[in-house]
């Protein structure tokens, strides 16, 4: 249980003496106040999932949501957008759904946190006080941690790992570039976003190669030697795409040390890959108001109690999604939605006084190799050790060596959780 | 007086009782990532809410035991304990 805070204390004090008129009163601690206040900074698959769930849980809760964009472009499907099986349409969602649960949108963006005082401050100057601030900014790209890759190096090597215009830009360049090109990926140590994105990407840029420019070949260099659904991935990249891909493993010298957009030219260690497209998957870090509020750490992560997702470095503010270190949680949507929805109940419960409970959370990915192949990965966690770990015996991968018909299978499926969970978050 | 007190005392705990139980057991939340809620989405993914607990017990101890094949509940499943998926149940059979 690691429930913290100054403000603890005084809430159960309260809970206490206003329970017995819990009959009458069914928020005791704000009976005789306001409305408790809930902020939420971020609205994508974290965010708006919490915010609607605090209001559902809650109608007394005043839920305001702080997010700059009119529209959310999900990064779930968007490989798909790159390798020209699905416009970016289908990706966006818009917050019309979300402000009719009667939520707020703050349509700015949290320019400072000050947990002292609990207020969040927004671009225009403006102050919103909270009684819980539930922070969920997503990720940022540490530009210039690999040289030579900063903002401006990524209109010609995009990185497409949030989506929108740099997915819409990758797809521009695979669909200009000539038959017998040679597209290079890189791929970052972990942590990052999506932690099989990179070989999904892989796997539906030699789908549109094989299809439409059959001379081609595509490289990804890897700062690790595993990745996530490994073999699964490999299996198939062997069945579907042979001498294709070629992968290339830190212990292989895979590791990226610097870029020169200029010329497309990836350099490692023993080597330099000039490229006709190249994609650069950057190390990553929590979205930049979790440093200002400073509920990041040095590593640039969010460091959470995993039974109430707040902060280990500051009182009353959750973090959510991509941002936590949440254990052995990946930073996924399905991830990222679960906190969401079980952060909602436990904050519901500390602003009534109540204690809250050892929660298990689920995550399930599912990755296309093929538009009619897609792979899985599941697991179940509870709060062990100070982190979210794995419950034993469960979770795992899909079965190695299945027929196609379990793949298509769970190619059908993973389209259906899209709309299921974007259904919930969005619709 | 003194048992008009001690009634409505328990009166309050019931209530506060009934406010603690109405939160979702533990894991429960996590299902409508897949499990639709809405009756508008297109899925071949079985709906829970008003479920009959009993047909999501079996369902799920089934998946866990490997009698029933699944693509992801298999692996779910062998995350919950039989309390849990009790719990789980009958909150969903209590959803409308």
């Amino acid at each position: 249980m690691g429930v913290s805070g100054p403000g603890r204390r005084e809430f159960l004090k309260l809970g206490a003496a206003a329970a017995t008129s819990a009959a009458l009163c069914p928020y005791p601690v704000f009976a005789r106040g306001a409305a408790p206040k809930v902020v939420v900074i971020g609205g994508g698959f974290a965010g708006a999932s919490c915010a609607r769930a605090l209001r559902k849980i809650d109608p007394a809760i005043a839920v305001t949501l702080v997010e700059p964009n009119p529209t959310f472009t999900a990064c779930p499907f968007s490989n798909n957008v790159v390798a020209g099986l699905r416009e970016l349409s289908a990706q966006q969602f818009t917050y019309e759904r979300v402000a009719a649960d009667g939520i707020t949108i703050a349509r700015t963006t949290a320019t400072a946190v000050d947990p002292a005082a609990r207020s969040v401050t927004l671009a225009d100057g403006a102050r919103l006080p909270y009684d819980r601030l539930v922070m969920a900014p997503g990720i940022d790209i540490r530009w210039g941690a690999l040289p030579g890759y900063d903002e401006a190096a990524s209109a010609t090597m995009p990185h497409a790992w949030r989506a929108g215009e740099q997915t819409l830009l990758l797809r521009r360049q695979l669909e200009a570039m000539p038959d017998g090109g040679v597209v290079v990926i890189s791929a970052p140590a972990n942590p990052f976003r999506c932690p099989p994105g990179p070989y999904e990407r892989a796997s539906l840029i030699a789908h549109f190669l094989k299809t439409r420019k059959p001379r081609s070949k595509l490289i990804v260099l890897d700062a690790k030697d595993v990745f996530s659904k490994q073999r699964l991935f490999q299996q198939a990249w062997a069945d579907l795409y042979p001498g294709l891909i070629e992968w290339v493993s830190l212990s292989r010298g895979g590791a990226v040390t610097a870029v020169d957009p200029a010329t497309r030219t990836f350099v490692t260690d023993f080597d330099r890959h000039k490229a006709d497209v190249g994609n650069v998957i950057p190390p990553q870090k929590a979205g930049r108001i979790a440093e200002v509020a400073g509920v990041a750490d040095r590593s640039g992560w969010c460091p959470i109690d995993p039974v109430t997702f707040e902060s280990r470095l500051q009182p009353s503010i959750h973090v959510i999604g991509d941002a936590a270190i949440a254990g052995a949680m990946p930073k996924s949507a399905f991830a990222a939605n679960s906190q969401a929805k079980t952060c909602a109940v436990v904050v519901a419960r500390l602003l009534t006084g109540a204690a809250p409970s050892d929660p298990k959370l689920i995550n399930t990915c599912y990755s296309l190799i093929a538009p009619d192949y897609g792979i899985s990965v599941a697991g179940v966690y509870e709060p062990s050790g100070g982190q979210l770990a794995e419950v034993k015996g469960a979770g795992g991968v899909s079965p190695a060596g299945a027929p196609r018909e379990t793949r298509a299978a769970e190619a059908v499926l993973a389209e259906a959780w899209f709309r299921t969970i974007t259904a919930e978050v969005f619709g | 007086m003194g048992r008009f007190l001690v009634a409505a005392i328990g009166v309050a705990s019931i209530a506060a009782t009934a406010v603690v139980s109405a939160d979702p057991p533990a894991g429960a939340v996590s299902c409508s990532g897949c499990h639709a809620t809405s009756a508008r989405v297109t899925t071949p993914v079985p709906r829970l809410i008003g479920v009959d607990k009993a047909a999501i017990v079996k369902a799920m101890r089934e998946f866990r035991s490997g009698q029933r094949a699944g693509t992801v509940m298999d692996r779910i499943a062998k995350g919950f304990t039989d309390d849990e998926i009790r719990a789980i149940a009958a909150w969903y059979a209590g959803q409308k």
